[in-house]
């Protein structure tokens, strides 16, 4: 940290450089979890999505049942089902996976992940599902098996549908994720509640974490921005 | 069959809280969420910056630092207020900032602002024609308002407010951190005693998942009421 920096701060009551500091760490937790949490979601929903689309109940049925269950339950009991329940498998603490799960940042991890890939999956399943049966035609006609047709034809016109929606489901796993400070987690919540109870200073330690929290929102919101500029190019009105 | 070791009729008790802090939430939501919409609506350049600043700021911020800015906050400032009040007028006034009312504070500030866009899409809805019918009528603009916009924009909202009550009754959970007995806290109080999560936690999912599939039973069946007037309506 730069000099006039910290002088700046040791002259501050509360935002002093350990709290920034503590900040800055609650920080990288959150971007960590939810960042993860969405990329491994996002990998988990598009198979899950086409197998949701498909006639077959018994191969789209589980998919349905597992994006209901996980779509109509409140993340917070999902958090505490698998962050409790984990221990309580038998014979888990005497496998390798006790390591890994022991931290709490792992169930957090897993039981975003799992919500976060039940809402993408209905997200692209609607995205699938609203292709023009035209394009499909046009690839059969064309001789495309299955796979190309997939890879080239519907997966590509299905994200450009499914890209509004799913910068909502972005934003969204934000600010679900604050609830990780629940389980022990030091995340952006985690620090503010930490900072609040040692100041006692409500609104200086919520409000801060509100703002940075905001940031990272319009930031998400920018992002989305600029990438359904690029990817709708080819919709937008000639002379413009 | 089911043994909750006693922990039965609180959980019960615990899923009554949760309803009572939905609706009491959705109550205050709506209300905020009419205020909104009318002044997105409004001539006036002053009430659409209010509202925009509203609603952009509530969704830029989690639930539950909201929440707990509110929880703790809220204290803080009644305890400032009530020693101002007391020392300045000798008036003894205190209201014990309790986690129901912050809950619903939190929930009905939030969805407010979601209830705005959804009321304000569906006032732009109704069609100018009918609004100018009225006009003609000689119909004042509170006449217009209850007689002709309300109920039409009612039927654009529905879908929206579905959706939203959905996710409301999901966000409700959040107030047992701060610590309401809803049925949340009191299974994991309970799994937390007897060391039994899946026993405490899978019940209290499947209660939340039977409401939300009531509630979808309940919004169709508005939604067909509500259509009723329509040609080839839902």
């Amino acid at each position: 940290m730069p000099e006039f920096l910290a002088d700046l701060l040791n002259q501050n009551a509360i935002f002093t450089a350990t709290t920034v500091g503590h900040y800055w760490d609650g920080l990288v937790t959150t971007v960590q979890l939810v960042f993860l949490s969405l990329v491994i979601g996002l990998l988990l929903a598009v198979p899950l999505a086409i197998l949701r689309t498909v006639k077959n109940p018994f191969v789209s049925g589980p998919v349905w049942l597992y994006t209901y269950i996980f779509r109509g339950t409140p993340l917070l009991i999902q958090l505490y089902i698998i962050y409790y329940g984990i221990g309580q498998i038998d014979g888990i603490q005497d496998t390798f996976w006790w390591d890994i799960f022991r931290e709490p940042f792992y169930p957090a991890l897993l039981a975003f992940t799992l919500n976060t890939a039940a809402y993408t999956t209905e997200i692209i399943r609607g995205a699938l599902v609203a292709t023009p049966h035209g394009e499909i035609e046009a690839a059969q006609a064309y001789g495309m098996s299955w796979l190309l047709r997939m890879r080239r034809i519907i997966l590509p016109s299905a994200f450009r549908r499914a890209l509004q929606a799913y910068s909502n489901e972005v934003i969204f796993m934000l600010h679900a994720s604050a609830i990780a400070s629940v389980v022990t987690i030091v995340d952006l919540t985690g620090a503010a509640r930490d900072i609040y109870s040692r100041f006692y200073a409500p609104f200086v330690a919520f409000i801060a974490v509100a703002v940075i929290y905001m940031a990272l929102t319009f930031l998400i919101v920018y992002c989305f921005r600029r990438l359904e500029r690029r990817m709708l190019r080819h919709l937008k009105p000639l002379n413009q | 069959m089911l043994d909750f070791h006693g922990y039965g009729p609180e959980l019960l008790r615990g899923a009554l809280v949760t309803t009572e802090l939905a609706f009491a939430s959705l109550a205050l939501a709506l209300g905020i969420g009419l205020l909104g919409a009318s002044a997105k609506l409004s001539g006036s350049r002053s009430a659409k910056g209010i509202a925009t600043f509203y609603t952009t700021v509530i969704r830029g911020i989690p639930d539950l630092v909201m929440m707990m800015l509110f929880y703790y906050g809220g204290q803080v400032l009644m305890n400032r207020l009530s020693d101002y009040l007391y020392y300045n007028y000798e008036i003894d006034f205190f209201v014990q900032f309790d986690p129901f009312i912050s809950g619903v504070l939190t929930i009905g500030l939030i969805f407010g602002a979601y209830m705005t866009e959804t009321f304000r899409g569906a006032f732009l809805a109704v069609d100018s024609g009918q609004i100018e019918a009225g006009r003609a009528y000689g119909m004042s603009r509170v006449q217009i308002f209850f007689r002709i916009m309300f109920p039409q924009m009612l039927r654009h909202a529905l879908p929206g407010l579905g959706n939203n009550w959905q996710v409301l009754l999901k966000t409700t959970a959040l107030v047992s951190i701060i610590g309401l007995s809803d049925m949340v806290r009191i299974a994991e109080q309970a799994s937390k005693a007897e060391h039994e999560p899946f026993k405490f936690f899978i019940p209290v999912a499947a209660m939340y998942l039977t409401l939300t599939a009531i509630s979808e039973l309940a919004i169709k069946w508005l939604n067909k009421r509500a259509n009723v007037g329509v040609a080839g309506g839902a």
